[in-house]
């Protein structure tokens, strides 16, 4: 990393100087129908976003509510404890189907993966925007299922409270689900055909960056998981409408059946969340320490060995259901070798940042925050995975924290940091960067309170989903409850550092963090069509040709370097 | 299923045909590479974000070979559940199983078996360039997905008249569950003259009584093989010992009329219904899909737009509809050929 400045003219100069604003993929077409019936990923991508950040501010809401009201011992704001039931339904339901699982692939992967891999698209664009509008479908039918009385399942949808539950709002939410599962299908496919068949010449398999690994290998879990919700959601609704009874033990069904199928689905959906998030984290390290990724091939077979053994792990959820002891323990070992990949990609995280040159961005503080709290997340999940401590921590606040370590404090985590990332990249503007900062440091401390408090609350016996509770857990509890306040305010900053951007932002670079791959060797925002000739692609974790231009204020890369490494031409 | 089989011909069908959202992605950059600027340096059939039409039809294979994997694993929940209630209660299956017509599902195994060959020489037609070969098979092969329905509708139909149907109203006696369903069944119907079952619990699975669990001959039918056996018989009392195989005879079998008097009748019986139900309704679903798929296909053969350099949608359509074919091929035997 020098400072060279920009060659005066050639192609590089063509790609990467700021292009007249009337010239990207958002200026391209002007008017709300130039959206509502685009086929462009990247504009796919944008509206997933907005949609995702709007559902994420709703189950953000209810988690408030459902954290004051856990303020005090009985009524704190609502009397009635079916309306708390409700909330963290709702709050679970709206964070795992409409937030986390499309967050990365729907939102950031929709507008990223074809730039990265160096295509113009991804496979079927039709498909995307139809998978667009499932999502869309799905997400007013969850409100549909508020006008029409909620729902307080849980987002688990155990039966036979499920289907006894009188509450309006079942029906309507579990077709949302449904629709929800077959919009991730179909981006799920997408991807895997776009990344099989959409590689441009030069992008070898292991030439692609790691995030595409991993969006690889979240879209395979994708297609062959999400199809069981699928067939599980409408047992679910013929069950309660027509009362075929395959899950009602008194009719000679079995509820731990509809167990093991949801923790089929629901299990590798985790990893749906979670895989795409590591991939984040490894871009975002690898560039901003300005070094090779440590154990590339490592880390992208990790990925794919992780969604192999999240189809073989669900009956973990279910220690306490009667299954056999064999199951158990069976389950419980497969669930202990998940820890491998997963630490194989902490420490090459780690030995990445070691000797590297880091610079302390906003996007990678999230991402030295994710691996703090992946860290504890991913440590607790093996206090669940033992089959005998997990007897007395099951339906605890011990598995809350895990989960919330796992699903918010990794998965949702690297959302932002990976929306930091590539936000110039998206929109062509910075956000501010100190805001940014001091708003991941408060969401960081505020999210520990938290949780690591719930912990404490959960190994001490305190049931999740209580609407009340013995008052020597209260100390807990409100300390819980203001660690989310602070989370809150520290979402809002974030808020204002990013939207902000649109109104004080500066222009962003073609490439403001020093990126070797190939979306930062494209304008910001990107044309239309990405790319004006077939990019030429290199080794994306190879930054000694990346230079720093102070007069773009970023950063480019020599491929003529490159070049004279391997012979073939820029 | 359309959506992809549409998406892999987004191109085609544009072109000259511009819809309001194609218009988006073709106007405003004319670089050529999608052919709608009518230089004719590039195939019309190729989409703007591929190189090669080779590179597109592998694109559009592997996503249908992907779609069907997800269709084999949607079904796959359902046949787990079939496994998992078969392994619980074998005696339901081979007591329920009589109640099916073989013969009319032996005919719609041969009807979608021969609809598959349809479609499958629909495919090489395409490839060929007989248009009119293309466009009988694609009508043939839509006949047999009506010809299948039409067999269906009948089954059914049987099936509803004599309460062979899943849930509580297995329960009541055929002919007496018109109208109000719930009502029928909560109310304690008095046993009507002459019958020889009454419903005595209005809603025995509720209240599981494993007092009147039936005495089922051991030696005559495989016991569950753990559990509560859950409903007990309709009439409550314990049934007299079957003599041997609870097979109904021939005249049952054609008309199976009134299955409560039957007295081999194992617990649980509704739960063969359940998901006989659940998987032949799923998988009619599918054939009615098919249709359209198959209506779309005929409407775009006659108006000529496949040829032996663009039969994608032609091909993977008749994967999609073969896959529908092959989940009835494991579901007949599944359901029908117990014994």
């Amino acid at each position: 990393m020098t400072t060279v400045p920009l060659p005066t003219s050639g192609p590089i100069r063509d790609t990467l100087e700021a292009r007249p604003d009337s010239d990207n993929y958002l200026t391209h077409t002007r008017g709300v129908l130039s959206w509502v019936f685009t086929l462009d990923h990247k504009r796919i991508g944008v509206m997933y976003m907005w949609a995702v950040l709007a559902s994420f501010l709703l189950g953000g809401i209810f988690a408030l509510l459902l954290r004051t009201e856990l303020l005090t011992p009985g009524p704190t704001i609502t009397a009635d404890a079916s309306v708390y039931n409700k909330w963290f339904t709702l709050h679970g339901a709206i964070m795992v189907f409409l937030v986390i699982i499309p967050s990365i692939p729907a939102a950031l992967g929709n507008v990223i993966l074809p730039i990265m891999l160096g295509a113009k698209d991804v496979a079927f664009p039709k498909l995307n925007l139809f998978s667009f509008y499932l999502w869309m479908s799905g997400a007013v039918l969850c409100i549909v299922s508020l006008a029409m009385g909620g729902f307080d399942t849980g987002w688990t949808f155990y039966t036979p409270y499920s289907t006894t539950t009188d509450t309006g709002g079942v029906i309507p939410v579990l077709t949302a689900v449904f629709l929800l599962g077959f919009s991730s299908i179909f981006t799920g496919l997408n991807f895997v055909v776009t990344v099989h068949k959409l590689r441009p010449p030069g992008m070898t398999w292991f030439r692609m960056p790691l995030f595409l690994w991993a969006l690889y290998a979240t879209a395979i879990i994708q297609v062959l998981a999400t199809p069981v919700l699928g067939i599980t959601l409408l047992l679910l609704i013929v069950e309660r409408t027509i009362n075929i009874g395959i899950f009602n033990p008194s009719m000679g069904g079995d509820p731990v059946l509809y167990q093991h199928f949801f923790w089929f689905y629901s299990h590798p959906a985790v990893y749906i969340m979670i895989l795409p998030a590591m991939g984040i984290i490894s871009e975002i390290i690898a560039i901003n320490s300005h070094r090779s990724i440590f154990g590339y091939r490592f880390i992208a077979f990790s990925s794919i060995a992780i969604a192999m053994f999240s189809f073989i792990v669900w009956g973990h959820h279910m220690f306490t259901s009667g299954q056999s002891p064999l199951m158990n323990t069976l389950f419980s070992a497969i669930s202990f070798s998940v820890a491998i990949p997963s630490a194989v990609k902490v420490f090459n995280w780690v030995a990445t940042l070691y000797k590297g040159s880091v610079s302390l961005t906003t996007p990678m503080w999230y991402a030295l925050a994710f691996i703090f709290l992946f860290t504890i997340g991913g440590l607790t999940g093996l206090h669940l995975a033992t089959l005998s401590t997990d007897v007395h921590l099951h339906d605890t606040y011990f598995v809350v924290a895990h989960f919330h370590y796992v699903m918010m404090g990794s998965a949702l985590i690297a959302m932002i940091g990976g929306l930091h990332h590539w936000w110039p990249k998206i929109f062509g503007r910075m956000y501010h960067e100190k805001l940014g900062t001091v708003a991941c440091w408060i969401i960081f401390i505020g999210f520990n309170v938290t949780f690591f408090t719930q912990f404490m609350l959960g190994s001490q016996g305190m049931p999740r989903r209580y609407y009340d509770y013995q008052p020597e857990y209260q100390v807990y509890h409100v300390i819980s409850t203001m660690g989310s306040y602070i989370m809150a305010f520290g979402f809002t900053l974030t808020a204002v550092s990013l939207f902000g951007s649109f109104f004080t932002g500066q222009r962003a670079p073609a490439n403001p963090w020093g990126g070797r791959s190939l979306e930062w060797q494209c304008a910001s925002p990107p044309p239309f069509d990405n790319f004006a000739k077939t990019p030429r692609v290199g080794d994306c974790y190879d930054f000694t040709d990346v230079h720093w231009d102070e007069k773009t204020g970023g950063y480019w890369v020599d491929e003529s370097a490159d070049t004279a490494k391997d012979g073939r031409p820029a | 299923m359309t959506q992809i089989a549409h998406d892999h011909h987004a191109p085609a069908h544009g072109h000259g045909h511009s819809h309001g959202h194609d218009a988006h992605g073709h106007d405003a950059h004319g670089h050529g590479a999608h052919g709608h600027d009518g230089h004719g340096h590039h195939d019309p059939h190729l989409a703007h974000h591929f190189d090669s039409l080779a590179q597109q039809f592998d694109s559009a294979k592997l996503g249908i070979w992907l779609f069907l994997a997800t269709e084999v694993l949607f079904f796959g929940g359902l046949f787990v559940a079939y496994a998992i209630l078969r392994m619980r209660f074998p005696e339901v299956f081979s007591f329920a199983s009589h109640y099916l017509d073989t013969i009319m599902g032996g005919i719609n195994t041969c009807v979608l078996i021969i609809s598959s060959l349809t479609m499958a020489l629909a495919v090489r037609y395409a490839q060929t360039d007989n248009r009119k070969g293309l466009i009988t098979c694609l009508v043939l092969t839509f006949l047999g997905a009506v010809g299948f329905l039409v067999i269906k509708y009948f089954e059914y139909t049987h099936k509803f008249h004599d309460n062979l149907v899943w849930g509580p109203s297995f329960y009541v006696p055929p002919h007496s569950a018109e109208g109000d369903l719930e009502g029928a069944v909560l109310k304690t119907a008095p046993a009507p003259p002459g019958a020889a079952i009454t419903v005595v619990n209005p809603a025995p699975w509720q209240v599981p009584d494993l007092a009147r669990k039936p005495a089922v001959d051991a030696s005559a039918v495989k016991a569950a093989a753990m559990g509560p056996s859950g409903v007990a018989r309709a009439n409550g009392t314990p049934a007299p010992a079957p003599a041997a195989e609870p097979a109904p005879d021939a005249k049952d079998q054609a008309h199976p009329g009134t299955h409560l008097e039957d007295a081999s009748m194992p617990p649980n019986t509704h739960l063969f219904f359940a998901i006989y139900y659940a998987m032949t309704g799923l998988h009619g679903i599918h054939v009615v899909a098919g249709m359209g798929i198959l209506a779309w296909l005929t409407w775009r053969a006659v108006r000529g737009d496949f040829s032996s350099k663009n039969f994608t949608a032609v091909d993977t359509g008749g994967l999609y509809w073969h896959i529908v074919d092959l989940i009835w091929i494991f579901l007949f035997p599944l359901f029908y050929l117990i014994h």
